[in-house]
């Protein structure tokens, strides 16, 4: 397939929006998942490094 | 003669044969954490070479212009959408025969990602019907048993997420994730069944599928890379599942201190 333009491309003979609109919420979604993702891990290891600390040293005293 | 030879086989070859082995919340957690960025890199390997197909090799439709581009993801991800619910009714149905915890940590490991694929089907589906058919939404049998989808996938997570003890709740959203598959025939299938105004499936297992090979190409690279992508992210959400569920336990302690 021959665009011959960065304009032609974006245009999508006249269906950027549907073309785009699909794409650009496809990938926003996947790029919130994944950050939701990371910010679950980090949340429950943040919670995890204060009780485990808390118990360890509740068992040293 | 090979007695003692077995009887030394000791407990890490045991291990090696026994399916159940990783089914242990302690023993799959970093072999999850091992595998899921291989599963992510291949995932974005195959999505660029399906964009790269997709918008560059393949051909304008002669009926639809370029507006058909949105194929290339509203195909693998309806797909997926199905697939990944058939895991979860797939994973509940483990965990309520063999009762292994392990399970329901992988049914609702998958259920979001599912619901994400199904959003992106019927999403990427509206802003095709309105350039094609001349409609955002119609309520077609196709439309409608994929809409019903996406409300099984939020009535499992919410019923989960309602119960407090997550054995228990992995039971009861099990059984609805279960009862809930029957859906998914029901949509494969509602293009044969009823008069819809979504199209037939061009790609089937038993037809020469009814598109250019560049077109297929483009489609599948996307469905494999989707499939990747929804084990990479389903092993990482698994991974976050066993430490907040065994966030008591003896081995979570130690993987946190090993971590500093």
């Amino acid at each position: 397939m021959n665009w011959g333009s960065w304009d032609n491309f974006l245009a999508m003979g006249g269906y950027a929006f549907y073309v785009w609109g699909s794409y650009g919420v496809t990938l926003a979604l996947i790029v919130a998942e994944v950050a939701l993702l990371r910010a679950r891990k980090r949340s429950i290891e943040t919670t995890l490094t204060r009780t485990v600390s808390a118990r360890g040293e509740r068992g040293r005293a | 003669m090979n007695t003692t030879s077995e009887m030394r086989m000791g407990a890490a070859d045991r291990r090696r044969y026994n399916l159940f082995w990783f089914s242990s919340p302690q023993t799959f957690f970093p072999l999850a954490g091992r595998l899921a960025p291989w599963f992510a890199i291949a995932a974005a390997v195959l999505c660029v070479a399906a964009l790269y197909v997709g918008f560059l090799k393949a051909p304008t439709d002669a009926q639809q212009g370029e507006s058909y581009r949105i194929i290339f993801i509203h195909v693998p991800a309806a797909w997926m959408s199905m697939f990944l619910y058939v895991i979860v009714a797939f994973w509940s149905a483990i965990g309520l025969i063999f009762n292994t915890r392990l399970s329901g940590m992988m049914a609702n490991a998958v259920a979001p990602t599912g619901a994400m694929f199904t959003f992106v089907a019927l999403w990427t589906g509206a802003l095709w019907g309105k350039p094609t058919w001349g409609a955002w939404w119609v309520w077609d049998a196709r439309l409608t048993s994929e809409l019903i989808l996406l409300f099984l996938y939020f009535g499992y997570m919410a019923l989960h997420a309602a119960i407090e003890d997550p054995r228990r709740a992995d039971k009861a959203a099990g059984i609805l994730a279960m009862v809930g598959v029957v859906n998914v025939p029901i949509i494969y299938f509602s293009v044969k069944w009823w008069n819809t105004l979504h199209q037939g499936a061009s790609v089937s297992l038993t037809r020469a599928p009814t598109m250019a090979a560049t077109m297929l190409i483009g489609m599948l690279l996307m469905a494999l890379g989707f499939w990747m992508y929804s084990i990479a992210t389903t092993l990482w959400r698994a991974r976050c599942i066993v430490l907040e569920r065994e966030r008591n336990s003896d081995w979570v302690a130690d993987y946190v201190r090993d971590q500093r």
